[in-house]
């Protein structure tokens, strides 16, 4: 399985994480790095960009629960993108959607003017 | 122009390529309306060898058939049935169809202007006919093949209904059963029957031949040794009885071949005797070995004797009874998986009821992907506990196992020792990939699935890299069931699922983690949560027709 390449952008209060690959407990050392890279440079907006990701388990679930409670403390505002209808059903079912808004891409994520995609 | 009033559908069917059929249609090709156009002369067909066929072929314009001089029964009949113009239909390159017309109404002779008119519109109408064939010979072969699965289905729903529905309770034993035919109507079956002095009759046959023949002669053998068991002691006795009765009435070139054996739960004496089936296998501790008796196979011959053997089942043991399908299964090189390599895998498998799994994992990983299932599989396994530590026969779970209106799809082992909830995830999707069902639904299959195993391989089995999950696959025409168990090392699964507190989980004052129950019941329509001595089995289910848009 392809484990998970997570990439961190910053820029200008922006944070984007970038993940490809699975997102399951291979991706545990990934995810806290985005977690420790978050809690340094406390962005203004945190963008989860789903659009790669293959697969994803409550292991994943577990982890991104970390990066929201992360966001949490710093307050910022988390925006997820490139979700698959499954796994936004799958956030729906755990409350995750209750604590980010929902994009069709990361442009429209980025961009804090545009309406969140319903 | 007149053309109407003589205007004849040519009555060809195309049967092969490049040949035209006179012959009438089948009631199935022929659907039950009026035909479009009612006609006073009875349409005319042309024998594939006719000559005129062949003129037609070559000369693909209007023919006056007056002026037209060929041996040909089919021009006398159209002469006959008043045709002066026929009209070849070419739809590439061959004669799928003729306009017939009789004189014109004017009584004048066709022009050469009505000719050109009549050949454009064969020209166009030959394509637009041709199509319509193909549509039609398309649906005739879709209704056959409805019908015929349907016809299938059923029996296959009165064969279901011939096994065991739910394996008896002893004591000391944990008993397991599989059977998972080839076809759709196989001719395998086994039996577990409750014999007085708690004493337990443990049958498995299998009749030659496959389809629906092999599905009636499974059924009238299932009622006679069931009869014989009920009224004889030894088993070489009620193969000799079975054999005389199935004898007068069974098809020719088919036989059933039969291993009956008595268990007697408090000692582990397993005593059997053999009509020309495969040997039981016993685990000795040591691997394990065939007892061999012989007979003839039931129905050959009258009057045939059957030698009788024994061996003890020793606590912590296991024997297992199967057919043929499993030693005589094929690599993808064509190397056969052998008696041989059975005993071994019998021999090193676990002692309790996984080991059917074991068994048909192994087995799964000699032949490969793809591998398409050559035989009937029917095995049946009597697992001994070790002393002091009785086991259970049928619980909740094992009881819906044999549930006879769902079909097994699959059944394996997932190793501890590599666990991957990937590839069993993809593994079941590929079991109910056969089923046509809702993608979205299939995605929740599929990750309710990943958590279950999950679950197992970490909690129920504790990580321990010795122990096996196994997973098995079986749907009815109502729902899809996923049960997958474990061998019960870690900690009970609880009673009730409990949504997990997400807003503690965010205040760091829970772990993250403990979604995976949670998930599954919010991804299916029911979630059976089971625990027995020997582990935790979870059944995953899912409506097929919908249920909760879940």
């Amino acid at each position: 399985m392809p484990e998970l390449e997570l990439t961190i952008r910053h820029d200008d209060g922006v944070l984007v994480l970038d993940l490809h690959g699975d997102l399951d407990g291979g991706a545990t050392d990934q995810m806290k790095q985005a977690q420790t890279t978050a809690a340094e440079v406390a962005p203004r907006v945190l963008v989860l960009n789903f659009a790669d990701l293959g697969y994803m388990n409550s292991t994943g679930i577990a982890l991104i629960v970390g990066v929201l409670a992360e966001a949490r403390r710093l307050g910022s505002d988390v925006r997820v993108c490139g979700l698959s209808d499954h796994y936004r059903h799958i956030f729906e079912i755990t409350r995750l959607a209750d604590f980010v808004s929902f994009h069709l891409d990361e442009g429209e994520a980025v961009d804090n003017q545009h309406t969140p995609a319903s | 122009m007149a053309v109407t009033t003589g205007l004849q559908p040519a009555r060809w069917r195309r049967r092969k390529r490049g040949k035209a059929s006179a012959r009438a249609r089948s009631p199935e090709d022929e659907p039950s309306r009026p035909s479009p156009t009612a006609f006073e002369e009875p349409p005319v067909d042309i024998a594939p060898q006719d000559p005129l066929l062949a003129y037609l072929q070559s000369e693909p314009e209007p023919v006056d058939l007056r002026r037209l001089r060929l041996d040909s029964p089919a021009l006398e009949a159209l002469r006959d049935a008043g045709v002066e113009l026929v009209v070849p239909l070419v739809a590439h390159g061959e004669v799928v169809g003729v306009l017939n017309l009789g004189p014109r109404l004017s009584e004048q002779e066709y022009s050469a202007e009505d000719k050109r008119l009549l050949a454009r519109l064969a020209s166009q109408a030959a394509p637009a006919l041709r199509v319509a064939q193909l549509v039609r010979e398309q649906e005739a072969e879709v209704r056959r093949r409805e019908r015929f699965q349907q016809e299938m289905h059923l029996v296959q729903l009165i064969q279901q209904n011939f096994l065991p529905q739910q394996l008896p309770e002893v004591d000391g034993w944990e008993l397991d059963a599989l059977y998972r035919p080839a076809q759709e109507v196989g001719g395998d079956f086994y039996d577990v029957i409750e014999l007085e002095d708690g004493q337990l009759g443990l049958l498995v046959a299998d009749v030659t031949d496959k389809g629906v023949a092999a599905g009636f002669v499974m059924a009238s053998a299932r009622s006679i040794l069931r009869a014989a068991v009920q009224r004889l002691v030894e088993p070489g006795a009620v193969l000799e009885r079975a054999n005389d009765q199935l004898h007068p009435d069974m098809p020719p070139n088919m036989f059933v071949t039969c291993l009956y054996g008595v268990l007697e739960p408090d000692t582990g004496r397993f005593r059997f005797a053999n009509a020309g089936h495969n040997l039981p296998c016993v685990q000795t501790g040591d691997g394990a070995v065939e007892i061999r008796a012989t007979g003839m196979p039931l129905g050959l011959m009258p009057a045939m004797d059957y030698e009788q053997a024994e061996v003890t089942v020793e606590p912590g043991r296991a024997l297992l009874l199967y057919s043929d399908a499993i030693p005589e299964a094929h690599a993808p090189d064509g190397e056969m998986f052998s008696f041989g390599r059975l005993i071994d895998t019998v021999g090193e498998g676990p002692t309790s009821a996984a080991l059917i799994p074991h068994v048909l994992d192994t087995l799964a990983g000699f032949t490969g992907e793809g591998w398409e299932q050559e035989d009937d599989i029917t095995v049946v396994a009597a697992c001994r506990s070790a002393a002091g530590r009785p086991g259970r026969a049928s619980t909740p779970g094992s009881s819906q196992r044999h549930d006879p209106g769902r079909r097994e799809l699959d059944r394996f082992a997932v190793p501890d020792d590599a666990p991957d909830e990937r590839a069993a995830t993809e593994r079941v999707g590929t079991a109910v990939g056969g089923l046509d069902m809702d993608p979205r639904r299939l995605d929740n299959l599929r990750t309710a699935v990943a958590e279950a195993v999950m679950n197992a391989v970490e909690h129920g089995n504790a990580g321990r890299a010795d122990l096996t999950v196994s997973v098995r696959v079986a749907a009815s025409d109502r729902d899809v069931v996923v049960e997958v168990t474990d061998q019960g090392a870690g900690d009970p699964l609880p009673d009730t699922v409990v949504e997990p507190d997400l807003d503690a989980k965010l205040r760091g004052a829970q772990s993250p983690r403990g979604w995976g129950l949670f998930l599954i019941r919010e991804l299916l329509d029911d979630l059976q949560i089971q625990r027995t001595d020997g582990g935790n089995t979870v059944s995953l289910v899912l409506d097929r027709n919908g249920g909760s848009d879940a």
